[in-house]
């Protein structure tokens, strides 16, 4: 049955949504079948009209044949968080059908293939239908049955930039750069988008959807955070990389890999790099601590799953004090569990990894802008600290895509070391002791093995030692060297990045604390709370242990929200614990499906309670999302 | 807890080195194994081994991991940095290492328990890996520090303090570095200095990963009747293949042994391995033939002791990797960090 009859039977439907360059696209495929480039293409061409744009590749762990959806924010205000809910559905995977349709708004858009007639139960009468017969126009034009599939999802693009307006000249401009090295396929996609393109213009209207040429995105670049903290690492003086693949971390190393072999080999084909694939996280995080040991800058890259494996080690780094950076891009639990899928349930294992009295800094970019900036800034700081520093990003920021100011850098900076005494230091005659704090800071001088020929050796080990690494199992020597590291954990609250506050515009006892890639969703929601004449004062958090700042916020408001994405609400035990904070002020708003938070959810999350004292976004049948009290 | 610095007082006419150092400058601390400990005549052997090298002490680093013998390196060598790291994960450690400083000599020191049960992974991939390391395995056979358990190391029938016989089957750590691809392998008996010294020199100045399994009976806990790692046993059933001189560029140091046929290795450096042939037909530049040999002297109770094998044109990880000749921990600036041009152009390809 043709679609557009339906559609035009569907006299029950709301008045068909209509916005201008704000507006939720979601594509749903199957995974292998070569959509992902399509939509890609879909994304980039929206960007190079002008209009910002965040896209989400939602991909289930599998090489083919499972669902993989992409949703796509398009919003000229620049809200690129996840909005919730869906204006127009591609469903072009028989699988999750009843899902995709069912997450549509009233009055929202179902575009779909024709091809074959559907059943009328099959689709939903406040839904606006709009079917193209995408497999028999590729049939008719193709033979080769990888033609036929390959070119069906060029062809919807095609079919798409007629109903909501996407400029054909911008997607021409785009598959020629991406295809610059294959000139022959260029034409051959260019083909395939006219097919579904002039299909459309012929028996299709436009939708209420419509893009229009914007001058929103400026000079801004879309990157992922996994490439974008590579590449900081880079920047930051990381000779050592030590990793096993494991999603979602796995494209950071392999980004690290591009970068070094393009910006880090001599004309002589050296390499001023060592990147090593172990056997197991274990041996990763074992590598990055001899290497912090001997003087050159390591980093591993991980998921939680690796974090577990890596405790004992992280452990050794804070007693023996071993600068380690660890990029821990977050997502579900252990085995099988969610590895595609985001969280920030991290958080307490990172902070307190390891067996014993042990505490760790933590970085909490927001999105890939900041994965480079503190991707370069860990690798100071845990030179700094000589203590393992973790820069916590999640599959949402590592993965997908992000519009971001472009990457700086200041030719002027150096590399900070930290404290170490070198050869003519030692020469000099400066008495060296290595667990001894000579600055106050609780941060000691070490020596890189090799410097100088009778001073400056010591033996490393765990907490056993005295202030001038000899062997000690005294207990005043033991407590002596815990109490320094407390001394060097707070020296750390004042080298971490500090909260970003967002006061709100009329005065408020009421704030919310947030971080990472929360960001964008908060920053919406709290723009439409605004409007909605509800204010919050609102800071997000960028480092752990926490500044004093993030304990005067709290002090300072009657109820403060902590909006995290895990179950436990880790980032507020964290506060609780470490600030010794009053629970009953902070209240929990959780979101845990594996998706991004939403700013809808968000709204109706904040925006709903007032005296509530949890929120949690319960996983339903329906769209929408529901705030349990 | 004792804990006794060594007086460093010496007769005057110590013999001295090409660098003016004498032996006690090679030394560490104060030892706290048992009296009669296998791993301090092993000890003593690193001690010899640097000392006939030349080695500057502050130019080699000592890792180790958890264990008896994981805790020698602090009796040795006090002038070089040493790392007690974690249960088993030495080789990684020691890989970190070698990766941020090639110009260093690495000297990983583990046991059976460290190597062979909890590191067994460890051990295996940084010996595939090619790490430029001499790695020595002080093999007892038996966990020490938490008194007598058997170590993966343990012979199928070989019997504890207590009685009890092992049932599970014995790790043959030469075996296995032979088909990791270790490139300098051999076995000794802590009890016979005049093999093991020669042994060590050669693993420190070999350009590869060198695996060194050096049986070293633990007299408080398996040094009885019915053990196969106590030292009437190992005397009893060493069957050495050969004897071997280390030449570096000098004169050879001289063994004691009695002239056999001489079998010479130039090893890539320009040291020469001169080895004393004490079986006439074993190869030790072939692999196969040596996992070979291996198998039939274990099947009649022999413990196979000597250079097992030596690649003479070995490589090690920096060689596969293609780092650069300078040491990674001491580049600096550009070198480093590419500079504000060359992100402009990275911006330029992300829009």
């Amino acid at each position: 049955m043709p679609a557009d009859t339906l559609s035009e039977t569907s006299m029950t439907a709301p008045t068909p949504l209509a916005a201008v360059n704000d507006f939720v696209v979601k594509f749903a495929n199957v995974n292998g079948s070569g959509s992902a480039s399509a939509n890609g293409l879909f994304a980039k061409a929206i960007i190079r009209m002008g209009v910002p744009v965040a896209a989400r590749n939602i991909f289930p762990s599998n090489i083919q044949g499972l669902p993989t959806w992409y949703e796509v924010r398009v919003s000229e205000a620049g809200h690129l968080g996840r909005r919730g809910g869906v204006d127009l559905a591609v469903p072009l995977n028989p699988q999750t059908w009843d899902d995709d349709v069912r997450e549509i708004v009233p009055g929202g858009y179902l575009f779909y293939d024709s091809t074959k007639p559907m059943p009328a139960d099959k689709f939903r009468e406040d839904v606006h239908v709009v079917g193209v017969p995408l497999t028999a126009i590729c049939n008719a034009a193709y033979t080769l049955p990888r033609e036929r599939q390959l070119f069906k999802n060029i062809a919807y693009v095609g079919a798409l930039s007629h109903l909501i307006g996407i400029e054909p000249a911008v997607v021409e401009t785009a598959l020629a750069e991406e295809f610059a090295s294959k000139p022959k396929l260029i034409g051959a996609n260019i083909r395939a988008f006219n097919l579904g393109r002039d299909w459309a213009a012929e028996n299709l209207s436009p939708l209420g959807l419509r893009l229009r040429r914007a001058d929103a995105v400026g000079d801004r670049i879309f990157v992922e955070g996994n490439n974008a903290a590579a590449l900081g690492a880079v920047y930051g003086g990381a000779t050592v990389c030590a990793w096993y693949p494991i999603t979602p971390s796995t494209s950071l190393a392999e980004a690290f890999t591009g970068y070094c072999e393009d910006l880090r080999t001599d004309p002589d084909g050296g390499g001023r790099y060592a990147i090593v694939q172990a056997e197991d996280e274990i041996a990763s995080i074992g590598i990055v601590v001899g290497a912090g040991w001997n003087g050159a800058r390591a980093f591993t890259c991980t998921s939680g799953p690796g974090i577990s494996l890596m405790n004992e080690f992280i452990g050794l780094s804070y007693f023996a004090e071993i600068p380690a950076v660890i990029f821990d891009v977050q997502r579900g639990g252990p085995s099988t569990g969610m590895p595609t899928r985001t969280q920030q349930s991290d958080l307490l294992i990172a902070a307190y990894a390891s067996h014993g009295d042990t505490k760790h800094v933590l970085l909490l970019p927001a999105d890939p802008g900041e994965c480079f900036e503190m991707g370069a800034q860990a690798f100071d700081l845990a030179d700094r600290l000589q203590t393992t520093v973790f820069v916590m990003l999640d599959l949402d920021i590592g993965m997908q895509e992000w519009l971001v100011a472009p990457f700086k850098w200041d030719d002027e900076r150096r590399i900070d070391r930290g404290k170490v005494m070198a050869a003519a230091d030692l020469e000099s005659g400066m008495a060296f002791g290595r667990y001894t704090d000579v600055d106050g800071d609780g941060i000691c001088y070490r020596t890189y093995p090799g410097s100088h020929a009778s001073r400056g050796a010591y033996f490393t080990r765990g907490t056993s030692r005295n202030r001038l690494a000899g062997y000690s199992e005294r207990g005043v020597d033991y407590q002596d060297n815990m109490q320094r590291l407390l001394a060097k954990f707070a020296t750390a609250a004042r080298l971490v990045p500090g909260p970003v506050s967002r006061p709100a515009r009329q005065p408020t006892k009421t704030g919310a604390i947030y971080f990472g890639s929360t960001t964008p969703a908060m920053h919406e929601a709290l723009e439409m709370l605004e409007a909605d004449g509800r204010h919050l004062d609102a800071m997000r958090v960028r480092g752990f242990p926490f500044s004093q700042e993030v304990y005067d916020f709290i002090r300072a408001h009657d109820q403060v929200f902590v909006v995290e994405q895990n179950r436990d609400a880790q980032l507020r035990t964290l506060i609780v614990t470490e600030g010794d904070i009053d629970p009953a002020k902070l209240v929990p708003v959780l979101h845990y499906d594996g998706a991004p938070i939403t700013a809808r959810f968000l709204i109706e999350a904040i925006g709903g309670r007032m005296a509530v004292t949890q929120t949690v976004r319960t996983v339903r049948t329906d769209a929408s999302s529901r705030v349990n009290p | 807890m004792t804990y006794i610095l060594k007086p460093k007082l010496h007769h005057p006419a110590l013999p001295t080195n090409a660098l003016g150092l004498t032996r006690r400058d090679y030394e560490g601390r104060v030892s706290t194994l048992c009296a009669g400990c296998g791993h301090d005549s092993i000890s003593a052997a690193i001690i010899a081994a640097c000392f006939e090298l030349e080695i500057e002490p502050h130019r080699l680093a000592k890792m180790s991991g958890i264990g008896c013998s994981s805790k020698t390196p602090d009796y040795f060598l006090g002038q070089s940095h040493g790392f007690n790291t974690v249960h088993g994960r030495m080789p990684s450690v020691l890989t970190g290492a070698n990766l941020a400083n090639r110009d260093l000599i690495y000297l990983g020191v583990s046991g059976d328990g460290d190597s062979a049960s909890i590191g067994l992974g460890q051990f295996a991939h940084s010996v595939r890996r090619g790490v430029n390391m001499c790695y020595i395995v002080e093999n007892n056979g038996v966990y020490g520090l938490t008194k007598g358990q058997f170590s993966a190391t343990s012979d199928k029938g070989s019997k504890s303090k207590r009685g009890v016989e092992n049932t599970e089957s014995g790790i043959d750590l030469v075996a296995l570095a032979l088909q990791l691809g270790a490139t300098y392998v051999g076995r000794s008996f802590s009890g016979d200095k005049e093999q093991l010294v020669p042994l060590i020199k050669g693993g420190l100045s070999h350009h590869g990963p060198a695996i060194l399994d050096v049986i070293s009976p633990c007299v408080a806990f398996n040094n009885h009747a019915g053990s196969t790692k106590s030292f009437d046993y190992v005397r009893e059933h060493n069957e050495a293949v050969n004897r071997l001189d280390v030449i570096l560029g000098r004169a050879p140091i001289t063994a004691t042994y009695a002239p056999g046929e001489i079998h010479e290795v130039a090893q890539h450096d320009g040291s020469v391995l001169r080895l004393r042939k004490l079986h006439e037909a074993y190869d030790p530049t072939d692999r196969i033939a040596a996992a070979n040999y291996l198998q039939e002297r274990h099947a009649l109770g022999e413990i196979v002791t000597g250079l097992l094998f030596v690649d003479p044109d070995a490589t090690d990880l920096h060689d596969r990797l293609g780092t650069v000749a300078a040491p990674l921990n001491s580049l600096e600036g550009f070198a480093l960090t590419p500079g504000a041009a060359a992100l402009e152009r990275i911006n330029a390809g992300l829009r």
